[in-house]
């Protein structure tokens, strides 16, 4: 077995703590710097921003995770440069180094400290998450960590809403459209997303074909589309603003171009959206309400016998689409 | 087991099939021949597969044109990768065998270019081959990357249509990270492994060879899809999307599981090998590093590569006779085909990292005169990372609606595995405490790893947090943190082994002038270019878009620029390989790099068995600056020494 | 082998190689169909004249279904899906329906939106919305989701148009001496004022034999998806 020797005890030991104490030292100064600048001139400007309570809990765990990880990423920096300068090999010399083998002291202290700091990043970001009611990411059917007054049910949701409930947004992504659908409001569907000011917000998230992701960039909300599947997650806006909301997950050939502008407004003025945007499409929501009821999840391959007309029926349509049925029947879907 | 039973088998030439008169070489079994085998194999699928889906409408769902149905393609490949393997000569040993007849010797020539268009039983081969290959594959992906690049400039011009780009995206990524798996096990780990435990030989010379043979396979059938229209799915290759995809698909799934085929067989090869084949005295304290990086490879690629092919196999039987794994509309989930390519993909990940570490680990030594720090640590930092890696892989769905309760599970074993990769840096760390560190071009290589992936890793930590990965996910800030670690740290560790190894592998030395210019612009160039990718992420940019907001163009012009002095750089290692091993071919020395490794004692190139004689392993490959160190192992060992040695392997196997 | 013998080989290779890449993006990468140029009348008006097909019988592809645009000088019937106007424009635009009817994935989309006045006009009918499931009304739709734009298509509405549709592509009003069933759409909408290129695209499920209806001629260009592009 390799024998492990501690570094010569003799005449090196001097010359030994002195390099161990240099880089210290050189560490020490530029860990505390740069921890200090980033803490206070970087750290408050990092994105995702402060439109949403999930975007402002993400900027604090980034800046928390940079300062625990700039002085570990330094001391291998400041090491790695301190040798390759003062530990270059001259020109005459042709022996070899001495040869150490090992530090147990040295590498159970590593061990030790690199646990601690990554246990306790993880205990870190499990309260992180868990505190801010799932910190934006999508939660799956049955979200545990909620707001109160969350929403769960279709019946819950269908409820009305008044300022300061928790705000109901069903997000359908479809290839390759983002739309709305506001239970709360008479379940209207809509292009655009608006949301009223320092009121938690909860997104439903499912898909209507192949996996989506929807991604509201300045909110911090980030929950995958799929089919079938109802992905909640959940906000608070923070103040007015306008936010960008983007598709996050490879949806085909215009995923790039998947994206739309969402506006957060004073209640006053979102109340007033919702009335105009109802009686804009009062007609198409009255044919959604009769056919496709809100619902957390929906499946466009059932089309209800009462939404069926004689046209279709004659044609043999029960789908919305993409069956494996043959291509050469012009009239099949 | 590393001493030979069958002395006859892999001798040169001329005793194992002297009485058999040799072919043309156009009638042998080899590359001619399987080119051949090939288009008559397509040939034969495709026909097979239109006369099977004959009475089934639904299966042309490429609108009736004769190339787009998929089940003649997928069968077409099928049968082209059986007569492309039977042309190279892979079946015949086995007919052979079955047949009842003397297994051939004409594999093991000596001498020769042709060798390395064939089917050869001799391992130094199939690693030049696998580096040749393998330099082509980076190539290729690489202009591709450099065409996504181009794209990127602008925000609102567009130099290809959006069906291009995406065609392009996926191209790239698969070919990468299909092919990139064996990059350095492939070259490397083949030629090498033997000759780093004393033995004449891998376990399974066939598989091994017939690993590589299907690299060009899956690399061509890959291609292929873009005449078949590309697939726009990604490497990840979600579903339903990719059940929704047209006939380009089918090349993605079968490229890609063959290539799975490929890593199984070849990281099996290197396990047994290891296990088995190592010579008296060559304790598992005494293994090189480079060695155990390796072992900890082969047990990732034997383990999670079936679950690839599984997977792609089920994708493909979802597309040609609709199979509903992965459709949700008709009973399955698109969570299954989520899980199992991430329970893959997240070893593979691991598979292209770990060689990294066992490189540099092996060079540091060698290049500070010093025994390595912590072998030890070392070997558990690599075994460590090997089992926590089939722990984390549902940090790829963290947003996705998996049951909550799995996040800080996983946030716990992700955070956990950057332990022991935290120790490769304290024995990068201890090894150059008082050397004497020679900055020659493969130790620039090694310190760059170093370097980035200190950034790559450290990334990885604000991914696996679960908050930050929120806005993380899915955006170029886990395309910068994965460039960092598989580019800046695996390639960059091909490299060191290119420069370092060649002299042993070709008997020839690369130009050193231009491999400086090399690392320099490869080094710079790279960070230039992925650095700013980490706020192009946090900024809001997700992946494989072609469409930005307009305030990052800046950033996105920088890194395209950044981009192409690094595709520069890959030009000029290109250039400088070519031109030093097939135009000037400068003769190195035995030894160039005054390496105690086991396998610097052969002769460069070392002959066809390796060793004369078993060598006797007498101390391990780090003992720098050791007063009275034997050397590293006795290739001459006298009789009674090689008989005493071979009784004690028993005793030397329960010690160590 | 000598070393000239060694150098010509690399030059060969080399020359291969680049030949190779050159061929492999200026066939693939860089082709695609023509691009229209609308004509342009006083006011900074443009008439684009569409239609769509439910198959292709022009290409390799007879089985899918497309959109033909018409070339405003020489009339014919271009398989192509990209058209460019100027920015600012007032776009007229007339498609004829020759393709039969596909229930929506999602029946928001019967709505017309982004047009001057929200509404369109089919067989001189005005519209607003239409009943993708009920009526079976719906073929497909022209929606540019870069400017808002979502104009269903009218199909035509008995069960013997719909199984009697044109069989030749590109489609014309009469075939064999008999009146081939269509419906007629025109709607106008202003072209952004921003250059740049909008995608349009199709949000009927008729990609046929493709799974949940979008693969296939919905996702590639020149079929049921394209470019607007705005000049300056």
């Amino acid at each position: 077995m390799a024998a492990e020797t501690q570094p010569p005890a003799t005449g090196a030991t001097g010359s030994g703590s002195n390099h161990g104490l240099r880089i210290f030292l050189i560490w020490l100064v530029l860990a505390l710097a740069v921890d200090l600048i980033y803490w206070f001139v970087i750290g408050p400007n990092v994105p995702p921003g402060t439109l949403g309570s999930a975007a402002q809990g993400q900027r604090f765990d980034i800046n928390v995770m940079t300062v625990m990880c700039l002085p570990v990423m330094l001391m291998v920096l400041v090491y790695f440069g301190y040798s390759l300068v003062v530990w270059r090999h001259r020109q005459d010399d042709d022996e070899d180094g001495p040869p150490i083998h090992g530090n147990t002291r040295i590498q159970a202290t590593w061990i030790t400290v690199t646990t601690v700091i990554v246990l306790s990043l993880f205990g870190f970001g499990t309260y992180e998450l868990i505190a801010p009611n799932g910190a934006g990411g999508g939660e799956g059917p049955a979200p545990i960590w909620n707001p109160p007054g969350a929403r769960l049910t279709v019946a819950q949701q269908r409820a009305p809403w008044s300022p300061g409930q928790v705000l109901v947004v069903q997000v359908i992504a479809q290839q390759w459209k983002f739309t709305f659908r506001y239970p709360q409001f008479g379940g209207f569907e809509t292009p655009n997303l608006v949301l009223p000011e320092g009121q938690w917000v909860q997104f439903d998230v499912t898909s209507l074909d192949v996996i989506h992701s929807f991604w509201a960039y300045q909110l911090g909300v980030k929950a995958d589309a799929n089919p079938g599947v109802d992905n909640v997650a959940y906000t608070k806006t923070q103040h007015l603003g306008n936010f960008t909301v983007r598709c996050a997950e490879l949806c085909g050939l215009w995923h790039g171009a998947m994206f739309d502008y969402g506006k957060v407004k004073s209640v006053a003025q979102f109340e007033s959206w919702v009335s105009a945007t109802k009686t804009q499409f009062a007609s198409v929501t009255s044919i959604l309400n009769k056919c496709v009821p809100y619902a957390t999840t929906y499946d466009p391959t059932t089309i209800k016998a009462k939404c069926s007309g004689p046209v279709m029926n004659t044609l043999g349509l029960t789908s919305a689409g993409g069956g494996w049925g043959s291509p050469l029947d012009p009239a099949g879907p | 087991m590393a001493i030979e039973t069958e002395p006859g088998r892999t001798g040169t030439g001329g005793e194992a099939g002297g009485a058999a008169p040799v072919r043309a070489w156009w009638m042998r079994p080899g590359l001619i021949a399987a080119i051949i085998g090939a288009v008559i194999g397509y040939a034969i699928g495709h026909w097979l597969g239109n006369l099977i889906t004959h009475g089934y409408p639904q299966a042309a769902t490429g609108g009736g044109s004769p190339d787009s149905n998929d089940t003649p393609i997928v069968l077409g490949y099928l049968f082209l990768v059986i007569g492309w393997l039977a042309g190279m000569g892979v079946f015949n040993d086995l007919g052979r065998l079955m047949a009842g007849r003397r297994v051939s010797g004409e594999y093991a020539e000596s001498r020769g270019l042709a060798r390395y268009f064939r089917f050869t039983l001799d391992h130094k081969v199939v690693g030049i081959q696998y580096l040749v290959g393998m330099i082509i594959y980076f190539c290729t992906a690489g202009l591709l990357a450099m065409a996504i690049r181009t794209e990127l400039l602008s925000p609102v011009h567009h130099v290809f249509s959006s069906a291009v780009y995406v065609e392009i995206v996926g191209e790239h990524g698969t070919m990468m990270m299909m092919l990139m798996t064996s990059v350095i096990l492939g070259p490397f780990g083949n030629y090498l492994v033997p000759l780093m435990i004393g033995s004449k030989r891998v376990a399974f010379p066939r598989l091994e060879a017939l690993s590589f043979w299907l690299t060009p396979a899956a690399f061509l059938i890959l291609l292929s899809a873009l005449l078949l229209g590309g697939f726009n799915f990604g490497w990840t290759g979600y579903a339903p999307l990719s059940i929704q995809d047209t006939v380009g698909a089918d090349a993605y799934f079968f490229a890609f599981g063959l290539m799975g085929i490929s890593i199984i067989l070849a990281g099996f090869n290197i396990l047994v090998t290891v296990i088995c084949y190592r010579a008296p005295g060559m304790r598992w304290s005494r293994i090189p590093m480079f060695v155990w990086g390796l072992l900890g490879t082969a047990v990732m690629m034997t383990l999670a590569g079936p679950i690839l092919v599984g997977g792609c196999y089920m994708t493909l039987t979802d597309r040609t006779v609709q199979t509903a794994f992965f459709s949700d509309q008709l009973g399955g989930s698109s969570y299954l085909w989520q899980n199992l390519f991430w329970f893959f993909g997240h070893p593979e990940v691991y598979i292209l990292a770990l060689p990294g570490f066992g490189i540099v680990m092996e060079m540091l030594p060698v290049f500070t005169r010093k025994p390595l720090f912590g072998y030890r640590m070392a070997a558990a930092g690599i075994i460590g990372v090997t089992l926590l890696s089939f722990f984390v892989w549902q940090h790829h769905l963290f947003d996705s609606g998996i049951n909550p309760d799995m996040r800080p599970l996983f946030m716990l074993t992700t955070e956990l595995i950057s332990i022991p990769t935290g120790f490769i840096f304290l024995v990068g760390m201890g090894t150059l405490w008082k050397a004497k560190i020679r900055l020659t071009v493969p130790m620039l290589f090694a310190l760059a790893f170093y370097f980035n992936f200190l950034i790559g890793g450290v990334t990885g930590v604000y991914n696996s947090d679960a908050p930050a990965d929120v806005t993380e996910h899915g955006s170029f800030f886990v395309m910068a943190h994965f460039h960092y670690t598989i580019m800046g740290g695996l390639i960059f560790a091909f490299m060191a082994g290119c420069y370092y190894w060649l002299p042993k592998m070709m008997g020839i030395k690369l130009n050193q002038t231009l491999g400086k210019w090399h690392f320099w612009l490869m080094f710079l160039g790279f960070n230039s270019t992925f650095l700013p990718l980490f706020a192009v992420g946090l900024l809001g940019q997700p992946r494989r878009v072609f469409e930005y907001a307009r305030h990052l163009q800046t950033l996105n012009d920088w890194v395209s620029i950044s981009s192409y002095v690094l595709g520069f750089s890959i030009l000029l290692f290109v250039i400088n390989f070519v031109w030093s091993t097939v135009v000037v071919r400068e003769r190195a020395t035995a030894n160039p790099w005054n390496s105690r490794g086991l396998e610097w004692l052969t002769s460069s190139p070392p002959p066809v068995d390796n060793f004369s004689r078993v060598p006797v392993v007498l101390s391990g490959p780090y003992e720098y600056g050791v007063k009275d160190a034997p050397p590293v192992a006795d290739l001459n060992p006298p009789v009674g020494v090689l008989a005493a040695a071979v009784s004690d392997i028993d005793t030397a196997r329960a010690e160590a | 082998m000598s070393l000239p013998v060694r150098v010509g080989t690399l030059l060969v290779a080399f020359l291969a190689v680049v030949g190779g890449a050159i061929f492999v993006v200026a066939h693939f990468f860089l082709a695609g169909p023509p691009v229209i140029t609308a004509a342009v009348a006083p006011g900074n008006q443009v008439h684009l004249v569409m239609q769509e097909d439910p198959q292709t019988t022009v290409t390799n592809r007879p089985d899918w279904v497309s959109y033909f645009i018409q070339d405003p000088t020489t009339k014919k019937w271009v398989h192509t899906t990209l058209f460019k106007v100027p920015a600012g424009a007032t776009v007229h635009v007339t498609i004829y329906g020759y393709d039969g009817c596909t229930p929506p994935r999602n029946p928001f989309f019967g709505q017309v939106t982004g047009t001057v006045g929200d509404v369109e006009f089919i067989d001189g009918k005005k519209v607003s919305t239409l009943n993708g499931w009920y009526n079976c009304s719906i073929g497909h739709t022209f929606s540019i989701p870069g400017i808002g734009l979502n104009v269903p298509m009218g199909s035509p509405t008995t069960v013997a148009e719909n199984n009697d549709l044109c069989t030749v592509s590109p489609c014309t009003p009469m075939e064999d001496g008999k009146p081939v069933p269509h419906a007629t759409m025109t709607f106008t909408f202003k072209a952004p004022t921003t250059p740049g290129s909008y995608l349009w695209q199709c949000r009927i499920p008729c990609g046929g034999g493709y799974i949940t209806g979008f693969g296939g001629p919905m996702q590639t260009i020149g079929y049921m998806t394209g470019d607007m592009e705005v000049g300056s």
